[in-house]
């Protein structure tokens, strides 16, 4: 019950503008069913499943607005949130950000929805931490690791003729494999909308490797390193910064996309000019929501026409950074309304466009380095710079002529993606992390500023 | 990015997270279900799963209410109220775990189909139990409650005069040369029954609050901004927090606030130090005696102590997502690992009045209590659960299980672990006159540790320099980086009883799925000689 078809959903949104007496009425209508199971010291520890519902329907009054949800889904629950709603607008402050509802909009039609991934069950998840636990058994290694599978739908409609639909999967896959002795650890994690394209036992075998091969690691001095950020550590550490592109905030004056004087840096040379961001809600490897706030596997969006769901602004190709030249900014509608430029809605993927070249290439090219599995912990130290420390983790070595040849102590970093994406050497080929596609990156300069005793 | 750390939401993009549906106030006054309804619903569960062979079961029958008011300048940006409901039942069956959970039901018969769940995800995941679940012996306690000590219910105070406070709080932050602020009431009631095929039936009533704000400095010219958090702490109270009394209030270079919070008056200040921040003297990096208040202390404790000290941790269950711990099963054996100083006592506690973490009873039905975690510097034990104490050889739960909602499943979390204040009559003031070179810290900032809590750097909110025993100036861009060990080992002094006051975290993140769950930190002032201050200023 919890997905519903497209038309399902279509009669239960018009059911539900039929009720209005509102000036405008916004009915958002999801349904998730998500499934898990974890595992720690080689054995099954939690699983489960949840499966959630829910109706938020927004009234506005002039410029009042209110929101209210229900889970029922006959005609007298239906009617009664309407009335709620509207009962709720009428006592609601005036907003001095109000903005009118969109009409009807034009979506893309997103590959976010796998049926193979709808169909997990707890068997298919026992054998997924079977096949990721028996290979670490039989080195002898200590496995802990996770899987997640969500399917879900998000459909919105309002009373000027709005009407979105998107049904999506995901897949997440984690694996951490410990030395018995813990001096070495190894990670790999995936995700995807199609879970045919995960192989719990490949993704286990790398954890396996670096778990093996980071052991006796040796102490190197902290300072500036040259690194190898893999797509993992390269997505953990850019990520938080994309999240800041947000125009008011730079136009506020308070963000690193703020200029002196006032305004934003849109238009300025920001990064290396090898540096292209961009945005596609189709590519094929990310596919996500055709609307803000849609749902699903990503977020993205922001508060809607009264605060209850998406607003319905439709996503798509987004160009953010150009030749390492910053193109656009998030805006929110009223924001962009009253700086009369388009409301370009926040990101749900985004796309780092990289280079040919394999993980194995950049490592082959490089003098002297240090190759980062992941970082760990990362929080922002600084906003006006965007300096965030963190640490590196489960699998960290240093490369010198091109070949790696020891593990290294894992090192805490002060470092700022700003500065780091003007010190780019190389880009390779970008894969997808965390529902985004980055490249493995070559950085110099890279600042680590002390050692940690964690494995 | 799931960082399996503490969360925190950033005020300012409105990002708090938020469970359940949007309800209208009004709903917050329903008493929610009757007792003897939630009996026989949780009898449903507890006899089917019974009947599907497992060895034990639990139920947890949860209404998790949450109100936001969040302001910015002279406009309410958002009122959200949610309300969440439904049931999760927890199995063991053929020595596995298994759980469901299902939302928005009375009807026993849905909550008896969600247990047969249960009982099938345990039967399927059993084939690969390599230790079968060991849990310790837990009498029941029958039919009893447990209810937090709150005198102001903050769902019954009118959302009109919520909204009143935080615009007069913005006004006042404008008026003291604030560019922006942002405001925010955070409250919340969590209504759980907890029952067990042990014969418990634990109705409980959980009540917390923060209130919290963000002013930001803004210099054009130079096109530098600065940020001052409130230095309120999140409770396990209600709206009562927001009564002060003068007893309440902790006079120095700034006023500081115990169980009572005085949010006109700290917003007043933070305008005044925001703009202070701008132009004050960026640190020269090196080592520095610092004293560091408890607004500031409990996240280093939190980090330090709360965090390696959960044996789930040590005992590998978080390796793929919140790390483990150097405080391995062998040291804690020694019992003579030096944690810290001897100045450095430290108690796990699940009953401290008006504690983000109290409760009589914890989500698998033990009774809480009190215990030592670190003795003059000693590691003597951990915080662990049922599944667990028979790893340290204890007899019972230490009553720490925790899950942030009826749809997630219970676990091992962190019990409020706190610095006991100091032995010998110590005032903050005698504490500095000492410091020849140091730094004073109030309030929490930036904060990052490795995943088996060796390493951390921590900032700050409010950076005052020592020099020769007097407070110098305001200084700007400092963090420190230390090692847990070589950290507490350096603490020469806390300050006593007089000086104790409790932080906390709404947000501190664990488990796959990720929850949350809220937590405090008590301490006095104390002083830690000689630790590396980096400054982390960069040009861009």
């Amino acid at each position: 019950m919890a997905i519903l078809t497209k038309e399902e959903a279509k009669k239960i949104i018009d059911k539900v503008l039929s009720y209005s007496k509102a000036d405008e009425l916004s009915v958002n209508l999801t349904g998730e069913r998500t499934g898990n199971i974890r595992y720690a010291r080689n054995t099954v520890s939690t699983s489960g499943e949840a499966e959630n519902q829910s109706l938020i329907v927004t009234a506005v009054m002039g410029k009042r607005t209110g929101t209210t949800t229900i889970n029922e889904f006959d005609n007298a629950s239906l009617e009664k949130a309407v009335r709620r709603a509207e009962e709720l607008a009428r006592l609601a402050p005036e907003s001095p950000e109000y903005v009118p509802m969109l009409g009807p909009q034009k979506y893309l039609d997103t590959p976010t929805f796998a049926e193979s991934t709808a169909k997990i069950d707890p068997l298919y998840r026992a054998q997924a931490a079977f096949d990721s636990i028996d290979p670490c058994e039989k080195k002898k290694l200590t496995a802990a690791g996770y899987l997640e599978d969500t399917t879900g739908f998000s459909a919105i409609g309002n009373s000027k003729g709005l009407f979105g639909y998107n049904r999506s999967t995901s897949v997440d896959f984690s694996i951490t494999a410990r030395t018995a002795d813990g001096t070495g650890s190894g990670y790999v994690a995936r995700d995807f909308t199609d879970t045919a394209k995960l192989s719990t036992k490949d993704a286990t075998n790398i954890a396996i490797q670096k778990a093996l091969a980071s052991t006796n690691a040796r102490a190197l001095e902290p300072g500036k390193y040259t690194v190898i950020l893999e797509p993992t550590a390269a997505g953990n550490l850019i990520q938080p910064m994309l999240f800041n592109l947000d125009a008011r905030s730079a136009d506020e004056g308070r963000s690193f996309m703020s200029k002196k004087g006032g305004g934003t840096r849109i238009g300025e040379k920001f990064f290396d000019e090898r540096v292209n961001i961009i945005s596609d809600p189709m590519n094929a490897e990310i596919p996500s929501s055709p609307f803000a706030g849609g749902g699903g596997r990503f977020g993205g969006g922001g508060p809607g026409g009264g605060g209850g769901g998406p607003d319905g602004r439709p996503q798509e190709k987004t160009v953010w950074v150009e030749n390492g030249v910053v193109k656009n900014l998030s805006y929110s509608r009223y924001w962009a309304e009253k700086k009369g430029v388009n409301a370009i809605p926040p990101p749900s993927g985004i796309i780092i466009q990289g280079g040919s070249q394999s993980l194995a290439d950049l490592i082959k090219s490089t003098e002297k380095g240090i190759l980062v599995t992941r970082f760990w912990y990362i929080r922002a130290v600084d906003p006006q710079t965007q300096l965030y420390t963190g640490l590196t983790r489960d699998g960290t070595f240093y490369i010198e002529n091109g070949q790696i040849k020891f593990p290294v102590k894992n090192f805490r970093f002060n470092e700022s993606p700003v500065i780091m994406l003007n010190n780019l050497e190389a880009m390779g080929k970008p894969m997808r992390v965390s529902g985004h596609l980055i490249p493995p990156m070559k950085i110099r300069d890279f600042t680590f500023t002390s050692l940690s005793d964690a494995v | 990015m799931g960082m399996g750390g503490l969360m925190l939401p950033h005020l300012s993009a409105a990002g708090i997270p938020v469970q359940g549906h949007a309800v209208p106030p009004e709903s917050f006054l329903s008493s929610g279900m009757d007792v003897a309804l939630k009996k026989r619903l949780a009898d449903a569960a507890l006899n089917t799963a019974k009947s599907k062979g497992a060895s034990y079961a639990d139920v947890r029958i949860g209404r998790y209410l949450n109100q936001f008011v969040i302001t910015r300048e002279n406009r309410v940006q958002n009122i959200v109220n949610t309300e969440s409901y439904g049931v999760g039942i927890r199995v063991i069956v053929n020595g596995c775990w298994g759980f469901a959970a299902i939302g928005d039901t009375q009807s026993e018969a849905d909550i008896a189909k969600a247990a047969d769940k249960a009982v099938a995800i345990a039967k399927a995941n059993a084939r690969l139990v390599k230790e079968p679940v060991q849990l310790a012996p837990q009498k029941g306690f029958g039919e009893v409650s447990w209810k937090a000590p709150i005198t102001k219910n903050a769902f019954e105070v009118p959302i009109k005069e919520k909204v009143d406070l935080l615009l007069s709080v913005n006004d006042a932050a404008m008026k003291n040369g604030a560019n922006f602020v942002n405001s925010v009431l955070f409250m919340v009631n969590e209504q759980k029954y907890f029952a067990s095929t042990d014969g418990s039936y634990i109705d409980q009533d959980v009540h917390r609050i923060w209130p919290n704000f963000t002013v930001t400095a803004v210099d054009p010219a130079s096109g530098k901004f600065q940020t001052r958090n409130s230095l309120s702490a999140p409770v396990g109270m209600s709206y009562e927090y927001l009564q002060t009394n003068p007893s309440d209030k902790v006079d120095g270079v700034t006023t500081r606030y115990k169980m009572g919070y005085d949010m006109l008056e700290d917003v007043v200040a933070a305008a005044k130090q925001a703009k202070q921040k701008i132009t004050a003297k960026s640190v020269e990096a090196g080592k520095y005696d610092l004293v560091l208040d408890p607004s500031h202390l409990w996240l280093t404790i939190h980090e330090s102590v709360g965090h390696p000290l959960e044996l789930d941790r040590v005992l590998g269950y978080e390796a793929n997502y919140a790390g483990t711990s150097f405080a391995t099963l062998d040291k804690w054996q020694s019992k003579n690992f030096n944690y810290g100083s001897n100045k450095v006592n430290f108690i796990a506690d699940k009953t401290q009045v008006g504690s983000l973490g109290a409760v009589g009873w914890d989500d698998e039905g033990v009774k809480t209590k009190q215990w030592d975690l670190v003795k003059d510097g000693t590691l003597v034990n951990y915080q662990a659960i049922r599944d667990q104490v028979h790893i340290i050889g204890e007899k019972e739960s230490q009553g720490c299980c925790y899950a942030d909602s009826w749809d997630s499943v219970q676990f091992q979390r962190m019990a409020n672990v706190s610095l006991l204040a100091g032995k010998t009559p110590l005032s903050v003031q005698e504490m500095i006159k000492d410091v020849k070179k140091g730094i004073y810290i109030i309030g929490d900032g930036s904060f990052s540790i490795d995943q088996q809590r060796y390493n951390f750097q921590f900032g700050g909110q409010l950076f005052y320099e020592i020099k020769d025993g007097q407070i110098a100036g305001m200084l700007k861009d400092v963090a420190y980086q230390s090692n847990t060990q070589e950290f507490w080992n350096s603490c020469v002094q806390v300050c006593d009883q007089n000086d104790y006051r409790m932080g906390g975290s709404f947000f501190d993140g664990k488990g796959q799925p990720s929850q949350s769950s809220a937590v405090s930190h008590g301490s006095s002032t104390a002083r830690f000689n000689g630790v590396n201050v980096i400054n982390t200023a960069r040009k861009i």
